[in-house]
């Protein structure tokens, strides 16, 4: 469809129907946050900021994302390729599994673990503790943003153009080199979409970790972690400004989500048509 | 949604041509490898939950899902996952058309806005809606003395925070199937002397409804999985604004796991239902 100029009152008023919508709903809570966090200036957001248990916590969820975000890039991209390159029988019930943490309830997920390696679980005593400790939290956030890269890279990896690949591989390239040179390159703004949101889901994630993780202090508390506890020990300055920060930072994945998707657009609109 | 949940169709999965076929176990290993990753941490977690939820025998199983505090907790999540579905697609559905057909100053800015509740941890959305509606701002004042009712702590909330986490599924899924809209389709009904209504019923609304359809079903199966924008806008009252995944959490913490499993069993089934819906409805769409 070809943009207009809305010219009739109607069509005002549908933008301005979604602009406002918008407004209420993302960017009003927004402000909130903003003006409560910063009520008092700077400083009290970087002094709660600087406690040891605060960089512990922000420690931890750095090092689980990094984590999360390899691991899920490594097999989201071999999961992409076996599904769109390879036929075999149980494809798509594989498809279907690649789906399934989207709508897998987090604390589900958390309950699940505890199931399987808690004190009395299918697998107790496990060699090293997961359960309340960070191998738990580490499957947790593997599983909460297993999607995303499989997906992002699954159509773009479809639909390149396979001349230059077969090329490189009859002049006798190998199958690795072939993949380094030529297919790397091609599916690489679709990795990087991926991996933002990997970054992001990962980054945020409270249910499973709440649970399997169970938030011991300097120990298996994130980020999120401990803005819930610092809400119920009604440390409202610690709540708040570590808020402010993971706001900030999810402001910093916008931004991110919209460079590489510059990309992205291009291909995507080709395939549409 | 079909840009974050793409269906693969089998056109694309053509085999690699294996005109050098000494090197199947290339082939074998990655495959086995995808396999054996998604059964690990996908499949194996489902089959915790069947197997969990029927453990203890139908009767158990039965018995904890009719406790008063389970039942309403299910109740409720349905409910308001619902209410925000219906809203969603009404609003998603405008969204998504304004953003295709208008230009307006800051539309780039909006259109990348889209994705926030993606990019934000919805413990800090919890947060951000208290601040804004809480019992002690402005606000939430306004609504809970002069309209009376209360807005955080209360099922109002809870629709609020599902509003914010769903937002970008509806959008993000019309978007494309409106781009691809032919210009000509719309301006020939216009042309013919349709009003922007009945070329909207007529001819937009159809070619979008499966999209429409798509999203909402997504983010109704997210809202009944959301925890962490729920806990902290609607606390966590037995019976009152207690959800389903807070239900959960709080029989696990108390190590209740037979309370907790037959919720999650019918939590992940309805869930299910949906994916499966879904892709009903996509592949009938590509095919």
């Amino acid at each position: 469809m070809r943009e207009i100029r809305p010219r009739t009152p109607v069509q005002w008023l549908l933008v301005l129907a979604a602009l406002l919508y918008a407004g209420v709903l993302l960017l009003a809570p927004i402000f909130a946050i903003v003006q409560k966090a910063l009520a008092n200036g700077l400083q009290p957001v970087i002094d709660s900021l600087s406690e040891a248990n605060v960089l512990h916590a922000l420690q931890v969820t750095f090092w689980m994302t990094i984590a999360a975000v390899i691991i899920n890039t490594i097999m989201g991209v071999v999961i992409a390729w076996v599904l769109t390159r390879q036929q075999f029988r149980g494809k798509r019930f594989l498809n279907l599994l690649v789906d399934i943490p989207f709508v897998f309830s987090p604390v589900i997920a958390g309950y699940t673990l505890i199931v399987l390696f808690g004190r009395t679980g299918w697998f107790a005593p496990t060699a090293f503790p997961i359960v309340f400790s960070l191998p738990g939290v580490l499957i947790a956030s593997t599983f909460v943003s297993l999607p995303f890269v499989a997906r992002e890279v699954g159509p773009v990896l479809g639909s390149l153009d396979r001349e230059p690949e077969e090329a490189a591989y009859t002049i006798g390239a190998s199958r690795w080199l072939t993949f380094r040179r030529v297919v790397l390159p091609g599916i690489w703004p679709g990795i990087l979409y991926g991996v933002v949101l990997t970054l992001a889901r990962a980054l945020g994630e409270f249910g499973a970790v709440a649970v399997v993780g169970g938030g011991i202090e300097g120990q298996t508390e994130t980020a999120t972690m401990f803005v819930f506890r610092a809400l119920n020990d009604r440390n409202e300055v610690g709540a708040y400004s570590m808020s402010l920060l993971l706001g900030l930072v999810a402001i910093l994945v916008l931004i991110l989500m919209r460079l590489v998707r510059h990309n992205t657009v291009t291909t995507e609109v080709v395939n549409n048509e | 949604m079909s840009e974050y949940f793409p269906v693969y169709s089998e056109s694309s999965a053509i085999a690699l041509p294996t005109k050098r076929s000494q090197a199947p176990w290339g082939a074998w290993g990655l495959r086995l490898a995808a396999m054996t990753y998604l059964c690990v941490f996908v499949a194996v977690p489902v089959i915790v939950v069947i197997v969990e939820g029927f453990r203890p025998g139908l009767d158990a199983f039965w018995t904890s899902l009719t406790r008063p505090a389970a039942m309403n907790a299910v109740w409720l999540t349905v409910w308001t996952a619902a209410v925000m579905t219906v809203l969603n697609m009404v609003m998603g559905t405008l969204t998504a058309y304004v953003l295709v057909t208008y230009r307006f100053p800051g539309k780039e800015l909006f259109n990348s806005l889209v994705d926030l509740p993606f990019a934000i941890p919805t413990l800090v959305t919890g947060v951000m809606l208290v601040l804004l509606y809480g019992p002690q701002t402005a606000i939430g004042g306004f609504f809970e003395n002069q309209l009376g009712f209360k807005v955080i702590f209360a099922p109002p909330g809870i629709v609020l925070s599902l509003l914010f986490v769903g937002y970008p599924f509806v959008i993000r899924a019309v978007q494309p199937v409106l781009l691809t809209l032919e210009a000509n389709q719309q301006e020939a009904a216009q042309t013919l002397g349709a009003s922007g209504w009945y070329t909207f019923r007529r001819v937009i609304f159809p070619a979008v409804r499966p999209a429409v359809i798509t999203g909402g079903l997504l983010s109704f199966a997210r809202a009944l999985g959301e925890f962490g924008a729920i806990i902290v806008v609607a606390g966590n009252i037995p019976m009152k604004t207690q959800t389903a995944t807070v239900y959960l959490y709080g029989q696990v913490e108390a190590g209740d796991m037979s309370a907790a499993s037959a919720v999650s069993f019918v939590l992940l089934f309805i869930a299910f239902a949906i994916t499966l819906t879904v892709d009903v409805v996509e592949s009938r769409r590509h095919a």
